[in-house]
């Protein structure tokens, strides 16, 4: 399942819709099975999941082209899936399987695949953020007609890497949207405990360039704002600043019970689940019947079964594999 | 020179038994309520509901001490060590944490350019009474939260190291760390904490050791024979330390008769620990995690052929990681931390029987 969007300057098509919905589905099981995976101790590592943000992953990565590129965070299961990584290569890397998006080398908090249009994930929070406005500096200077997404939380604000790469890209008009997923939480770390403004969108006008605050559990209206934020970028009018609204259902990372977030908190979210609301709006305009989501959720349990079932027979990498890679030969 | 390391064995020691986290939280606790001008400085250490830092070092703090002195910060490290740093010019004593160690290079213009030089800079006028402390080691979290970095700090003048292999150390040395008037980066290992809970490491050894009632301080510099013996020196730190007392052990069956000493502190470094052991083994091998490239065991090589290569029967040899970054997958994992197999085979090598 990684049929490629069309592009879209305008509005969404039927399928688009369809496309997309299936799309977050996917990411919503692929981060359940997961789950499970590894409270079976099947997976090692650790793992950072995003159900609930799969609106943000898919709207946005929807209106990418081939060509373009998006970095992520110790957060990117999703990212990678919205991109079209292949689900394979993902299972695989999670399970350091050499067949993996990053040959066993990456693990969760660094999948990616550059063919795929995503660079490895950085699990350094705010780290990323320079090398999105390095690529797109490359682009624009090898008149490239593509853009970057580049993810980032929002506690990834207040480290100085953000000030200083998104200046930059600012005053060079880099072909760029910065995509801050404000999912309330910064690990356990409330976002009015670490920033005086209400709106991460606010900081935009600090480099002089767009901001915009956009309900992120609303695929369509991430998907056009992202839209807007793209084509300026191609545009060569620079970048945007997208703060995109969210909540993660999960804990910050494997062992989080999430104690910090009031029950109430969460089940109001979960109300506001992006794919439930989906669903729901696609159901309405009678553009999906529930028989073609039981017929999503088959197919989509079918392809998951099988990248599990592919994984676990991968080969390994050998130990010393460890040695090769560090430096291009 | 006589040595100064001190031989000290557990069974001593009367005391509770306590678990790495347990001893550092306890040094904390004690530390601020002898002195309120220590503070605690870092990301989720003091939310309520929350973790108590990435390594549940700090839970409960806040509780007791308030938000005021346990002070939860935004994502941003540089400030962290620079606010640290500032502060203690101005007569506080912080103690700032960074989630894992690999976040230090974040911070690393504020404690190179900043915390380590204020003091010489001034022409000895000012003190910078910091600690930062820092979790390092491969736990099969990858390239990014896995590094040890001590050698990067060793090679900065005007930083202390301390780097502690267990609980009754861990207490002793973050005490003194506190108290001195010198910036201090303070390494732990995440395979040794011994957390409990959700926040247990699977690989975690179980290093639960004795941490006596009453105060206690153990000074920097001072390293610790914890196993003597005549074939062999091997000096290492943190979960190497170890690694070496069970490759010393499996020594010991095939007649090799190995004396490890754990370094405790880096910087200062007790050379006459290491000089005479090495003058009565006539061998030395050195074993950490780190990328053996300009890690610390360079170093003492490097010394310890200056001093001592009247004393030397056999090439030093040194165990470390090799170099690269440490991989995700754990079986490349393995390959990459030095294990008990690859030193007991280096000590065969220098130690022919
Ligand atoms: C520089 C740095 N500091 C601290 C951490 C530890 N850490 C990992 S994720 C995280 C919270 C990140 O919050 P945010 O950027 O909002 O992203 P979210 O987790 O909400 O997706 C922290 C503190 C890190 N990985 N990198």
């Amino acid at each position: 399942m990684s049929e490629p969007l069309p592009d879209s300057e305008a509005k969404l098509t039927t399928q688009q819709r369809v496309v997309m919905y299936r799309r977050m589905l996917l990411c919503r099981m692929f981060e359940e099975r997961v789950y499970y995976l590894f409270l079976e101790g099947r997976l090692p590592g650790t793992i950072h999941q995003s159900q609930g943000q799969e609106a943000s992953a898919v709207g946005v990565c929807s209106v990418l082209r081939s060509g373009d590129m998006i970095t992520s965070t110790h957060r990117p299961h999703s990212h990678a899936i919205a991109r079209g990584v292949p689900v394979t290569s993902l299972m695989a890397e999670l399970f350091a399987k050499d067949t993996g998006c990053c040959r066993g080398k990456g693990g969760s908090m660094h999948v990616g695949d550059r063919d795929a249009g995503m660079l490895p994930a950085i699990a350094i929070v705010g780290g990323g953020i320079p090398l999105a406005s390095g690529y797109a500096l490359a682009f624009k200077y090898l008149k490239q007609p593509n853009i970057v997404a580049c993810f980032f939380g929002e506690g990834a604000t207040n480290i100085g890497a953000f000030h200083e790469a998104v200046n930059m890209a600012a005053i060079w008009d880099l072909p760029v949207v910065f995509v801050c997923e404000n999912n309330k939480y910064a690990a356990s770390t409330a976002v009015e405990k670490v920033m005086k403004v209400k709106h991460v969108s606010e900081r935009a006008q600090a480099y002089g360039i767009p901001g915009e605050t956009v309900d992120g559990n609303d695929v369509e209206i991430t998907y056009y704002a992202m839209q807007r934020a793209a084509e300026r970028a191609r545009a060569g009018k620079g970048p945007t600043l997208l703060e995109i609204e969210t909540y993660r259902f999960a804990g910050h990372s494997r062992s989080d019970p999430g104690h910090y977030r009031a029950a109430e908190e969460v089940a109001s979210w979960k109300e506001r689940d992006p794919i439930a609301r989906y669903e729901k709006q696609l159901s309405t305009e009678a553009l999906i019947t529930p028989e073609d989501m039981a017929g999503f959720k088959a197919a989509i349990d079918r392809e998951l079964e099988e990248a599990i079932h592919l994984a676990e027979r991968d080969p390994s990498p050998k130990p010393e594999d460890c040695l090769s890679d560090v430096f291009v030969s | 020179m006589s040595s100064s390391a001190s031989v000290i064995s557990s069974r001593e020691l009367r005391g509770r038994e306590m678990t790495l986290v347990e001893a550092l939280r306890e040094a904390l606790r004690e530390e601020m309520r002898r002195d309120d001008r220590v503070i605690l400085l870092g990301e989720d250490i003091g939310v309520e509901g929350g973790f108590g830092g990435a390594f549940t070092v700090t839970l409960g703090l806040s509780e007791e001490f308030g938000h005021h002195r346990v002070i939860d910060t935004p994502i941003s490290e540089a400030a962290i060590a620079g606010v640290a740093a500032g502060a203690a010019m101005a007569g506080l004593r912080p103690v700032a944490d960074v989630q894992y160690g690999d976040f230090l290079f974040l911070a690393m213009d504020q404690l190179a350019n900043n915390a380590a030089k204020l003091r010489y800079m001034s022409g000895g006028k000012l003190a910078v009474p910091m600690v930062l402390r820092a979790p390092v080691g491969a736990t099969t979290r990858g390239s990014q939260h896995g590094q040890s970095l001590e050698a990067f700090f060793m090679h900065v003048p005007g930083l202390k190291v301390a780097c502690p292999s267990n609980p009754y150390d861990g207490k002793g040395l973050l005490k003194s760390a506190i108290r001195d008037d010198n910036p201090v980066i303070f390494f732990e290992h995440k395979l040794l904490y011994g957390s409990k809970g959700a926040r247990k490491e699977k690989a975690g050894l179980q290093v639960a050791g004795i941490v006596p009632e009453e105060e206690y301080l153990i000074p920097f510099g001072e390293a610790k024979i914890v196993r003597p013996g005549r074939n062999v020196t091997i000096v290492a730190n943190l979960l190497m330390v170890h690694r070496s007392m069970q490759a010393a052990e499996i020594l010991a069956s095939q007649s090799i008769d190995a004396e490890v000493i754990d370094v405790r502190t880096l910087v200062p470094f007790d050379w006459p620990a290491v000089f005479d052991s090495v003058k009565k083994t006539g061998r030395l091998i050195i074993v950490e995690e780190d990328n053996l490239t300009g890690g610390w065991g360079a170093e003492v090589a490097a010394r310890v052929a200056d001093d001592c290569i009247g004393y030397l029967d056999a090439p030093i040899r040194r165990v470390a990681a090799p170099d690269t970054p440490p991989p995700f997958a754990p079986i490349m994992e393995q390959f990459y931390v030095p294990s008990v197999e690859r030193i007991v085979s280096t000590a065969k090598q220098v130690v022919v029987v």
